[in-house]
């Protein structure tokens, strides 16, 4: 193997790679936060009792479990202009991925609203609160803890999902490789710092998920 | 004697140079015009310069214009189709007597073949709407530009463009394209070849072109030394310039005319 390996030319591209690692972490912060609430409403609207809206979010969820992300994007970007209505590759981006983690959760958050026992939410009701308050204050949290490890995962999966918003002009980090890649050629450095980085961002993602399970859900340390 | 062999030897030896400086060998150009067929190298394999038709005839913009020389010349025609790799050979070793296939100049070429004025355009440039006011690098100020990432437009743009234009880069030609179509771009970094591709179903999206960044004309290629076809080629392009013919060319394959700075050759 005679391939001499430059790993100081990278240093040149310092400015890239710091952008595509902020704006990956911020589109992943913005993602997480709205698709797990997207998720939520989802849930409730399908555990609950009101069938045409469960059939609505359930035709939601199918569609976008059941095609591939980077379609999804490429109609929301490409597509939708044609129907007058045109998002900035940004916009597109943080949409599309808001979308995609909306469906995974409400499917998993569901699962763990399904897993509530019924005993719980008599009690509730015989205390006299209402459907709201059970919802939030009885039902959901535990529904959460439940499944909380995955719904991180679901969240990491997602992070790592963004790389494909390269593909729509995002400069995020995957776009920050490539387009070193495209100056340099030195594909062996630039994807193994690149993908260090990511690996850096997941592990950093699954520490903080698990400090905010310590302190949110403190009667499941012992697990 | 001796004195007299001497300067009979001298007289021969001048009369035979005489007589060999009159020993020319014919001109490529009459061989041709004896021959009275022209044998042109053409490609196969790249559209709209040359490619096969369904009837399996040779069909492109080179071929018209090895028609349109065939024609004036007052000249059959035979079509040899050729590759990027072997289209030099073939003429070094005139199997052609002319090479008429997209074939750009650089110095390494120059040294093996003679080149012709440029008959044909292929450009690199920044194309638009109509509507779009831009016509220099300066006029990209504020607005955003598409382009392929790691291709030479991608290269010479980021050195051109003003530090307040957005340059958009896509993986590849057709995401770039879609970015143009639907507007998710003012404008493209492109060939000249790709926006003919597209001008036909581009609607309203019609690009134009703005400014060139790379321009790299077709050239027809003779043989080193064929010095009277050459210029016989050359006068033909003067004329088909003048005329309008190689520009009737240039829209029927390339739905654009021809640049200014090919016709003010």
């Amino acid at each position: 193997m005679d391939y001499t390996f430059n790993f100081a030319e990278l240093l040149n591209y310092k400015s890239e790679m710091l952008e595509g690692l902020v704006t990956t972490i911020l589109l992943t912060v913005f993602t997480t936060v709205l698709g797990c609430l997207l998720g939520t409403l989802g849930a409730a609207a399908r555990a609950g009792k009101t069938t045409w809206l469960s059939r609505v979010v359930g035709l939601y969820v199918e569609l976008v479990r059941n095609t591939p992300f980077i379609v999804q994007l490429f109609f929301i970007f490409f597509g939708l202009p044609s129907l007058g209505i045109k998002l900035s590759a940004m916009e597109a981006g943080l949409l599309a991925m808001v979308i995609n983690l909306g469906a995974y959760s409400t499917e998993i958050i569901r699962a763990g609203i399904e897993a509530t026992p019924k005993g719980l939410v008599e009690a509730a009701k015989t205390l006299g609160l209402t459907r709201v308050q059970i919802f939030t204050r009885v039902v959901l949290p535990p529904a959460i803890a439940r499944i909380y490890p995955a719904l991180t995962s679901q969240c990491i999966i997602v992070m790592l999902g963004s790389a494909v918003l390269s593909q729509i002009s995002v400069e995020e980090l995957t776009f920050a490789a490539n387009f070193i890649q495209s100056r340099n050629f030195l594909s062996f450095e630039t994807y193994f710092v690149i993908t260090l980085l990511y690996l850096v961002i997941a592990i950093g993602m699954r520490q903080i998920f698990k400090l905010i399970g310590y302190v949110a859900f403190p009667n499941l340390r012992a697990r | 004697m001796k004195r007299f062999t001497k300067s009979a030897l001298k007289v021969l030896g001048v009369a035979c140079l005489t007589l060999a400086s009159t020993l020319t060998v014919a001109s490529q150009l009459e061989t041709v015009q004896e021959r009275g067929t022209l044998k042109v190298a053409v490609p196969q394999d790249f559209p709209p310069f040359g490619s096969v038709g369904p009837d399996l005839q040779p069909v492109g913009y080179d071929i018209d214009t090895a028609k349109y020389l065939a024609n004036e010349m007052d000249l059959k025609l035979e079509l040899v189709p050729v590759t990027s790799a072997n289209r030099i050979p073939y003429l070094q070793t005139r199997k052609v007597d002319l090479v008429i296939s997209s074939m750009g100049k650089n110095p390494e070429r120059e040294k093996a073949i003679d080149f012709s004025m440029a008959y044909a355009p292929f450009f690199l440039g920044v194309f638009g709407t109509e509507s779009a006011t831009v016509s220099s690098p300066a006029d990209l100020s504020g607005k955003v530009v598409g382009v392929t990432r790691g291709s030479v437009e991608d290269l010479e743009l980021s050195k051109l463009a003003p530090e307040d234009a957005t340059i958009r880069r896509f993986e590849d030609n057709n995401t770039t394209i879609s970015a143009y179509l639907s507007g998710q771009v003012d404008l493209i970094a492109t060939g000249n070849l790709v926006v003919a591709k597209i001008a036909e179903n581009a609607g309203d999206r019609k690009p134009v072109s703005k400014f060139m960044i790379k321009d790299s004309p077709c050239y027809i290629g003779v043989h080193k030394g064929d010095d009277a076809l050459l210029a016989k080629v050359n006068s033909l392009i003067s004329k088909g310039l003048s005329d309008g013919s190689l520009d009737k060319l240039s829209m029927t394959w390339l739905k654009a005319e021809l640049p200014a700075e090919l016709k003010a050759q």
